[in-house]
């Protein structure tokens, strides 16, 4: 599964969604996602790809890693697996 | 109904080991936050804690005693130790039978917990201590106040995260308000600041990495904190009778649950426990001269909390002042409110309002007189100090001067 398939399926689980209805516009809130639902799906993917994403929940759309729809995650997810590496 | 009136009071944390140490420490808005130190804490990424410096548990407890007593006991000890030697009571007779303790913890023996997990799971061990239990419930130190002072009336530890000393409190305050005891031992105490007590917090991202700043704009969480702050609620009659200093009045009580969501707040849960304790002490909104906020750091409760108080007090809000004592010692989760009365006592008594410090910038939504960086004289004779816990439920007290 490559880094988008597997965001996607992590995101869906936690919106209780098929992973086809998750696009890259949707946004969480689209998604029905509220704040505990995002600090665990931000747990999910740390845990999936072995990562640690700067966010702080007092200021979701703070810092370096964009939340703001499922695109931007997967672009930041991949920006960090970069890194990483 | 009985009158309610404080006639000792005692703490330890990150500010000081004594009531007139911390008093100082906040008239001067002193710092009590700072870098943990403990065991593998370069596994954190939250590394700023109110952590109790310079305790050396050795020198007030002997070996017997330290292997029944976790952090949180020892800290609340101390405290009642304080608290009743300022009453100058002792418990004899009827009086100890019918007197009894009422404290508040969340996680009790917490690095208890850590200790023992680490010793078993990570070190390999397959024994641990005979004492591990009694240790670490949460109504040890509730347990040993009552043996230790010979409290033997109703005792017992009150657990609402961090309204736990509020509810603790409150209980008390009914208890003897009610007749039911004519003195009560209460507060609360906590001690968290281990790897696994604040990994857990660490999980939840709500914590600052830099220090909490209540009601400022750019605030970006909370900081724990340690210790405790124990009481000697007494009737007022009794307390007369045997000439005793009273600090003041504790003059109304008010719980609430928002039955909404376990981790947000609420504005509509946090203004009924508020406009209750008015209500419970027959007050007069323009009575009210000083808040101890909840003021967590936190985005969600501050501008939450400040709603909930504009709500409640209508124009009367933009005259009152309202400070978040966590900027100093930190947020001691269960033992918070006991700590934080201590400022309200010092506003009726002292005519001082400890400040919120590390206050940068105001917040649009936390448009009222947080008292920012600097203590403020003023005289009041009437203040609240709120607290709402995780899971929604409330515990505001309303105090008097006298």
């Amino acid at each position: 599964m490559n880094t988008r398939s597997k965001v996607i399926a992590i995101i869906a689980e936690q919106a209780i969604l098929e992973p086809k209805d998750v696009t890259d516009d949707s946004t969480l809130e689209s998604l029905g996602i509220d704040s505990l639902g995002l600090v665990e799906s931000i747990f999910a993917i740390e845990e999936a790809f072995d990562i640690s994403i700067p966010f702080n929940a007092n200021d979701p759309t703070g810092g370096d890693f964009d939340i703001s729809c499922v695109a931007s995650i997967i672009a930041g997810i991949e920006t960090l697996l970069s890194k990483q590496s | 109904m009985k009158r309610v009136v404080i006639t000792g009071a005692g703490t330890i944390n990150a500010l000081g080991a004594s009531v007139p140490e911390t008093l100082a420490a906040m008239r001067e808005g002193r710092c009590g936050i700072g870098p943990l130190e403990f065991r593998d804490v370069e596994r954190l990424s939250i590394r700023i804690g109110g952590q109790v410096r310079g305790f050396d548990a050795q020198e007030h407890f002997n070996r017997q005693q330290l292997s029944l007593f976790d952090r949180f006991t020892q800290f609340t000890l101390i405290a009642a130790g304080e608290a009743i030697a300022q009453a100058g009571i002792e418990f004899s007779d009827e009086l100890a039978a019918r007197s009894g303790v009422v404290l508040g913890t969340a996680g009790g023996g917490v690095s208890t917990w850590d200790d023992n997990y680490r010793s078993v799971y990570e070190d390999g061990k397959n024994r641990v201590h005979p004492f591990v239990v009694p240790k670490l419930m949460n109504n040890a130190a509730t347990s040993h106040v009552s043996m230790e002072y010979n409290l033997r009336g109703p005792t017992f530890t009150v657990s609402t995260a961090c309204a736990s000393s509020n509810h603790a409190m409150g209980q008390a305050f009914c208890m003897v308000r009610s007749g039911m005891a004519p003195v009560m031992v209460t507060g609360g105490s906590e001690s968290m600041l281990c790897f696994g007590g604040v990994k857990a917090w660490e999980g939840l991202r709500v914590m600052s990495r830099d220090a909490c700043r209540p009601f400022s704009l750019g605030r970006n969480g909370m900081v724990q904190g340690e210790g405790a702050g124990v009481f000697v609620f007494e009737e007022y009659e009794h307390a007369r009778a045997r000439g005793a200093d009273i600090l003041c009045e504790v003059a109304g009580f008010s719980m609430s649950s928002d039955a909404a969501d376990i981790v947000m707040p609420s504005k509509q849960g946090a203004a009924r426990a508020i406009a209750g304790a008015l209500t419970d002490g027959r007050i007069s909104l323009d009575e009210v001269g000083y808040i101890n906020a909840h003021g967590t750091g936190t985005t969600a409760n501050d501008k939450t909390e400040c709603a909930a108080v504009a709500d409640v007090f209508g124009a009367h809000a933009d005259r009152l002042m309202i400070s978040s004592t966590k900027s100093m010692h930190g947020h001691l989760i269960g033992g918070t409110g006991a700590v934080e009365l201590l400022a309200c006592i010092m506003a009726l008594r002292d005519g001082v309002i400890a400040p919120t410090i590390g206050y940068e910038e105001p917040d649009p939504e936390c448009a009222l007189d947080v008292v920012p960086n600097v203590a403020r004289e003023a005289d009041v004779s009437v203040v609240l100090s709120n607290a709402f816990a995780f899971g929604g439920l409330n515990a505001v007290l309303a105090l008097r001067r006298i």
